[in-house]
């Protein structure tokens, strides 16, 4: 089985996708012959062609226009957004025209599109470079969104991704693209959406994170009997696995990289708060990024989630 | 070292009925008497359903409503010459398009009357939810005939905008998606010269509207927009373009919007008595009327007939959508996603 990382699992999921079902097209800035400001495409203009590898001009609010209008057709248009810190003029299309095409026409269209973009901070990047704000699109019902951690995990949730029936924003973490290579089969395998994956099992301390920062998590929870959940899918979330880890340990940590302050870390806090807060033995604790702009690398170290920090976390619920 | 012009463009302008009822024969387009009687009886409904839909309004019967009054040939001249087959992307001012196309009369009532089950379009059409946010339709447009061009399906993709739309975002990028992949698509701009309380001079300095197709490598034409002859031969000529792989084009029918905005309105705020006398004198219906009297396709008899059946029908339709039963609750949690959440579930719970 061949050892992979991010970047070429993501290509693989487009490849074996494009192969298996001629609706599939990818569109985007420099996504054709470029092969992607990442190399996630590599290749695959050769392969399919001008197409299904479609270039598009500079236009956000164009590609995501456009991959609706195609998608409103027929078509399982994969759009690219070349960061995360540009999607926002495409907002209007997303929570205008994506979210609810099935709705307002009462079922006769739908939105199959997939929105890739990579985002977060931590490979000293430009200013707008390391935007993590996923919570935006888990206020929008009628979208869901993906995040995932691993090759692995990229591969399966992709395919998932292309095949769901609704519009899904997929977040690539940058950090990861090349940091990890791991096992990743050929041929098809899907991960579902909407559900969670408990990465270790653990009886003291839930911990709850996703894509980049899951690895920190993990690396700060050693010599703790914590059990560390990797939400992946962010809305619709996985209410049922986090509460039942809630109702075992008692005790909660979240960790994410966004702002605090209507970070998706809220959301599931609350939900906690709402469904288990009698099993619950410490306050909740939310390890973010700051109430602040997303700073320029010089200062982007202290801005981020560290293992420090995670584990000052992991102490302070261990108190109670 | 040397100055030299390296580009420069044209604008069409058509007009083929005038006020009096008169036609250019020379570029009167292909249609039989029946045909026009046909485009007549369109119009007339269009007009009958509007003044309807106004009264219900104001009976509070309906929601806030869009009058189409004086922009009936512009849409009924473009929708005329589309096929079942072919896809539209409508703004939300678009009822002589619906009309034209077959749309079930009562689900547009329904809709304004504030049902979102309106908005779902008959199997046989392919018409998309009419557009609230002004000119985001646009690239939709593109889309699909990006979609089509892929498919190699013969048809062609139409959408519709006013001159506000012109001055967004979403109409830049669609018109350049157009241009770039040459896509079969006919944009049609319904320049109604006022965008709510906005005039059209204010829009845009442009001279016209139709030139800004040019910076995209978009043919573009003006028509006068209350010549039902006009419009239908400028969207014949483009859909067949598009239809041809000779990609898309650009028409401004030239109309005015002779109601408030919507019934929210009051458009005497800002604009002048003069100008809408001025306009109300160039009506679409009136000016194909002398035509057909001319021609001898009119009479008094057939003026009654035509005004009856277009009453009868929009009589039966508000019945229909006035008997159709009140949403469930339920009906909100339907169609946000292809399943229901599990959260979703437990909020359904509450009904």
């Amino acid at each position: 089985m061949p050892k992979l990382n991010m970047v070429q699992a993501i290509n693989l999921a487009l490849k074996e996708e494009m192969s298996r079902d001629s609706r599939v097209v990818v569109l985007g800035e420099d996504v054709g012959k470029d092969g992607g400001v990442f190399r996630i495409t590599e290749s695959l203009y050769d392969e399919f062609g001008p197409e299904r590898l479609i270039d598009t001009p500079l236009s956000e609010s164009g590609i995501i226009g456009t991959a609706i209008g195609m998608a409103v057709y027929g078509l399982r248009p994969v759009a690219e957004i070349q960061f995360m810190g540009f999607i926002y003029s495409a907002f209007d299309q997303i929570f205008s025209h994506a979210a609810r095409i099935r709705y307002r026409s009462r079922g006769r269209y739908t939105c199959p599109i997939v929105i890739r973009t990579p985002y977060g901070a931590g490979v000293k990047a430009l200013e707008l470079h390391s935007e993590s704000t996923e919570a935006f699109f888990c206020h929008m019902p009628g979208i869901k969104v993906v995040v995932p951690s691993t090759p692995y995990h990229a591969k399966g949730l992709l395919i998932s991704s292309i095949r769901d029936p609704d519009p899904v924003i997929f977040l690539e973490a940058t950090r990861l693209y090349r940091l990890i290579k791991e096992d990743v089969p050929e041929g098809e395998y899907t991960i579902p959406l909407g559900k969670a994956r408990i990465v270790q099992e653990g009886n003291d301390i839930t911990i709850i994170s996703w894509g980049s920062m899951l690895h920190r998590t993990l690396q700060a929870v050693e010599g703790y009997d914590a059990e560390v959940i990797d939400l992946m899918t962010l809305n619709p979330f996985d209410e049922e696995t986090m509460l039942n880890s809630v109702k075992k340990t008692g005790r909660v940590v979240i960790v994410h990289e966004a702002p605090k302050t209507c970070g998706f870390g809220a959301e599931l806090s609350a939900t906690i708060a709402e469904e288990a807060i009698l099993y619950l033995k410490s306050p909740i604790i939310r390890v973010t990024g700051y109430d602040v702009v997303i700073p320029l690398p010089k200062l982007e170290d202290y801005y981020l989630p560290s293992v420090v920090r995670i584990r000052k976390a992991l102490e302070e619920v261990m108190k109670y | 070292m040397a100055e030299k012009t390296i580009e420069s463009f044209q604008v069409k302008r058509i007009d083929i009925l005038d006020e009096k009822g008169d036609v250019d024969e020379s570029l009167m387009p292909s249609l039989s008497d029946s045909d026009i009687r046909k485009i007549y009886e369109l119009l007339l409904l269009a007009r009958t359903f509007d003044q309807r839909s106004l009264n219900l309004q104001r009976e509070g019967r309906l929601g806030t409503y869009p009058s189409i009054l004086g922009q009936e040939a512009s849409q009924i001249g473009s929708a005329f010459a589309l096929k079942k087959s072919d896809w539209v992307f409508p703004s939300y001012r678009e009822l002589g398009v619906y009309i034209t196309l077959g749309y079930p009369l009562h689900m547009i009532f329904q809709y304004w009357g504030l049902d979102e089950k309106g908005l779902k379009t008959p199997d046989d059409l392919n018409i998309f939810p009419l557009c609230i946010p002004v000119g985001t339709q646009v690239p939709h447009a593109a889309g699909a005939a990006m979609a089509a061009k892929y498919k190699k399906d013969k048809i062609a993709v139409i959408t519709y905008f006013g001159d506000g739309g012109t001055s967004t975002g979403d109409f830049h990028e669609g018109l350049n998606m157009a241009g770039v992949f040459k896509l079969p698509v006919v944009f049609i701009c319904q320049n109604n010269h006022w965008a709510i309380s906005l005039p059209r001079e204010k829009q845009s300095a442009s001279k016209t509207l139709a030139q800004k197709a040019y910076a995209y490598g978009i043919e573009g034409i003006q028509v006068d927009g209350n010549d039902v002859f006009a419009v239908y031969k400028a969207t014949g000529y483009a859909l067949n373009k598009a239809k041809a792989g000779e990609g898309p084009t650009f028409i401004e029918c030239v109309t005015y919007r002779i109601s408030d905005h919507t019934t929210a309105d009051d458009a005497s705020r800002y604009r002048s008595k003069e100008e809408l006398e001025m306009w109300k004198a160039k009506d679409p219906i009136l000016r194909l009327r002398l035509f057909m009297e001319k021609k001898g396709l009119w009479t008094m008899e057939y003026q009654k007939d035509v005004e009856d059946k277009a009453l009868s029908m929009v009589d039966e339709a508000v019945k229909i959508a006035e008997s159709i039963e009140h949403p469930h609750p339920e009906e909100m949690f339907n169609y946000i996603y292809e399943k229901l959440t599990p959260r979703q579930t437990k909020e359904l719970k509450d009904f």
